[in-house]
């Protein structure tokens, strides 16, 4: 038996150098591509961290608690830049987790018809596909107007509220919020609603058979067992909103105070990246070099964190 | 037993607490998907009523105008842009194709996963990080040089790292979707792996990687964050690769803050065009993938 086959390998004719050669080059040329993928995440935080150097020397950690950006005496500090970054990715998450989860658990129980759910799924998608600068500018011209009015009205009945302390005078936090809300609603639906169909039917069934109403099962049973995949949606979402640009540029007023009320406006670290980037000189671009490393740390942050509870469910 | 329960003992009451949360509980789940589809009809109802009325012919010909001027066109950034997402593909296609092909043909298990992983948090850099990276890597490397400093290559390297994990996650799940037997087939026959990876996988995978490669395009084509300080904006004709240059995106955002009306409703135009492009590629890339389902 052994003869045989040894018998039949040398019949055949041995694979030429070249082809060999060509094969291990082949692998090796897309290994390296593959793990120049990886090495470009490595690759941005050395660039982004040398062009701040400058910065790092000059301010050190002081820079995150100093709310002075003042590039005539070279003064930098980001302060209300991180606080608006957090609190207008805090409204937006605020608005859109319970939309978003709402609509996932809308579009993955058997409320609809499956086509008619498939039809949603895809236009919520097409949500997310929307560039951002459409929204930013829809957002100058149609919600600005809008939450104008109502911060009006919140700001009479309900000035008394530091969050409503000041009159809205047009872009600030709020709309800011709001369109970010509507800008991580698809990630947070699109996760979640995965997460819950990949649920086992016999844990609904079984609920259901227990003599549980739907919506006891979907609170008791599915929401539980789908809640890291929930949580990394969310998660997502937050780093989608941190890092967000153009709309929120266009939105919030790019002021850089800190005010508690929320029509106050406002300023983020993108945005600010956004305004000053292309006319900034000298230590000001090291400056915002290290805003940005700032916000590439903290989404790098939120990401990771996502991708691993994903990895982790993904595993259960 | 007879009395407690009713001859219908299996249907709720209707008026039984639980029956009523659950009621009420349904209605707040239509809301909230009424909610989230709310602001996608507002939005495309408002470009293209908008957008329509700025339409005209010259738009694709001419160039922005002085800004009390009527009519004008931004020719030139239509041109930029496909220049600048030309440049991005011509990056990220050989990186994000040969990169995947490792991943699923060639790769033991732990290594793809890490790369996996970098690509998930790749995908989620901020655009603008993609930006001030591109500013370091190419904008400074070309002032240094004397060869210019913002310029379409500077923005298209800019896109070229927004879609790179984009057509490295289609790629894989198009790879891993074609079946074992082909390979085992061909490697059968005799063919070596750099055979059958180019002429059984990639060719069984090809119309799932082109959707994917379809779409990061167009996503990378509404980007505007990393153009601001890579390519700038310009209102001539792009003459030069090392020259700043005008990019659809970034005549939104810059023709939206201005208080002219006319340029305001070049930018609604221009917001026009990048969302007819994002709903055509999507329901293109929608239907390709469900006629090979």
């Amino acid at each position: 038996m052994t003869t045989n086959t040894k018998n039949l390998q040398s019949a055949i004719k041995n694979r030429s150098e070249i082809e060999k050669s060509l094969d291990r080059g082949f692998i090796w040329l897309t290994r390296i591509f593959a793990l120049a993928i990886a090495a470009t995440l490595l690759w941005i935080t050395i660039q982004v961290a040398i062009g701040a150097w400058p910065a790092i020397q000059q301010f050190g950690a002081g820079f995150l608690a100093q709310s002075s950006w003042n590039p005539v005496n070279n003064e930098y500090g980001v302060l209300p830049q991180v606080y608006g970054t957090l609190v207008s990715s805090f409204i937006g998450l605020l608005l859109a987790v319970p939309i978003g989860v709402g609509t996932a658990v809308l579009l993955s129980e058997n409320f609809l018809p499956s086509k008619v759910r498939l039809v949603l799924v895809f236009l919520v998608e097409l949500l997310a596909a929307i560039p951002s600068v459409v929204y930013g500018i829809w957002g100058i011209f149609v919600l600005v107007p809008i939450v104008t009015n109502l911060g009006k009205w919140l700001h009479s009945s309900l000035g008394f509220l530091p969050i409503f302390g000041t009159t809205p005078t047009g872009p600030g936090m709020l709309p800011a919020g709001i369109i970010l809300a509507i800008m991580t609603l698809p990630i947070i639906t699109a996760i979640s609603r995965d997460a819950l169909i990949s649920i086992p039917p016999s844990l609904r069934q079984a609920s259901i058979g227990l003599g549980a109403t739907r919506w006891e099962t979907i609170f008791q049973v599915l929401i539980p067992a789908a809640f890291s995949g929930i949580v990394s949606a969310v998660m997502l979402a937050l780093g989608r909103a941190m890092g967000e640009t153009m709309a929120v540029t266009m939105l919030i007023g790019n002021s850089n105070n800190i005010s508690l009320s929320l029509l106050a406006p406002a300023n983020t670290i993108s945005s600010l990246l956004a305004n000053q980037f292309s006319e900034a000189s000298g230590l000001q671009v090291a400056a915002l070099m290290y805003a940005a490393l700032v916000l590439f740390v903290l989404t790098l942050i939120v990401n990771i964190f996502a991708e691993l509870i994903v990895i982790r469910m993904k595993r259960i | 037993m007879t009395s407690s329960y009713s001859e219908s003992s299996l249907t709720r009451a209707p008026m039984s607490k639980r029956t009523l949360f659950n009621t009420a509980m349904t209605v707040l789940a239509f809301i909230c998907g009424i909610l989230a589809l709310l602001p996608l009809l507002a939005v495309l109802s408002y470009v293209i009523i908008q957008g329509f009325s700025s339409l005209s012919p010259s738009i694709f010909t001419e160039l922005p105008p002085a800004p009390l001027r009527k009519g004008g066109g931004f020719g030139n950034a239509i041109l930029g842009t496909i220049l600048m997402v030309g440049i991005g593909a011509f990056i990220s296609i050989p990186f994000g194709v040969l990169g995947a092909i490792y991943l699923t043909e060639f790769s033991s298990g732990k290594i793809a996963r890490a790369i996996r992983f970098a690509t998930n948090i790749l995908s989620g850099v901020p655009s603008i990080i993609a930006g001030v990276f591109a500013y370091g890597i190419v904008v400074l490397t070309l002032v240094k040089l004397n060869l210019g400093s913002y310029s379409a290559i500077g923005g298209g390297f800019a896109l070229s790292i927004l879609m790179l994990p984009i057509i490295v996650r289609t790629t894989d799940e198009a790879l891993q979707l074609v079946s074992q037997d082909l390979r085992q087939a061909s490697v059968g026959l005799g063919a070596t792996k750099f055979q059958t990876v180019t002429q059984v996988v990639l060719p069984a995978a090809l119309p799932a990687i082109v959707t994917g490669t379809t779409l990061a395009i167009a996503r990378a084509a509404g980007e505007t964050a990393p153009l601001l300080f890579t390519a700038l904006f310009s209102p001539f004709w792009p003459n030069s690769l090392f020259k700043p240059t005008a990019s659809l995106a970034v005549l939104v955002y810059n023709f939206a803050i201005t208080p002219f009306k006319n340029l305001q409703s070049l930018a609604w135009a221009a917001s026009l065009i990048l969302v007819l492009m994002v709903l055509i590629t999507s329901i293109i890339a929608r239907w390709a993938t469900r006629q090979k389902a």
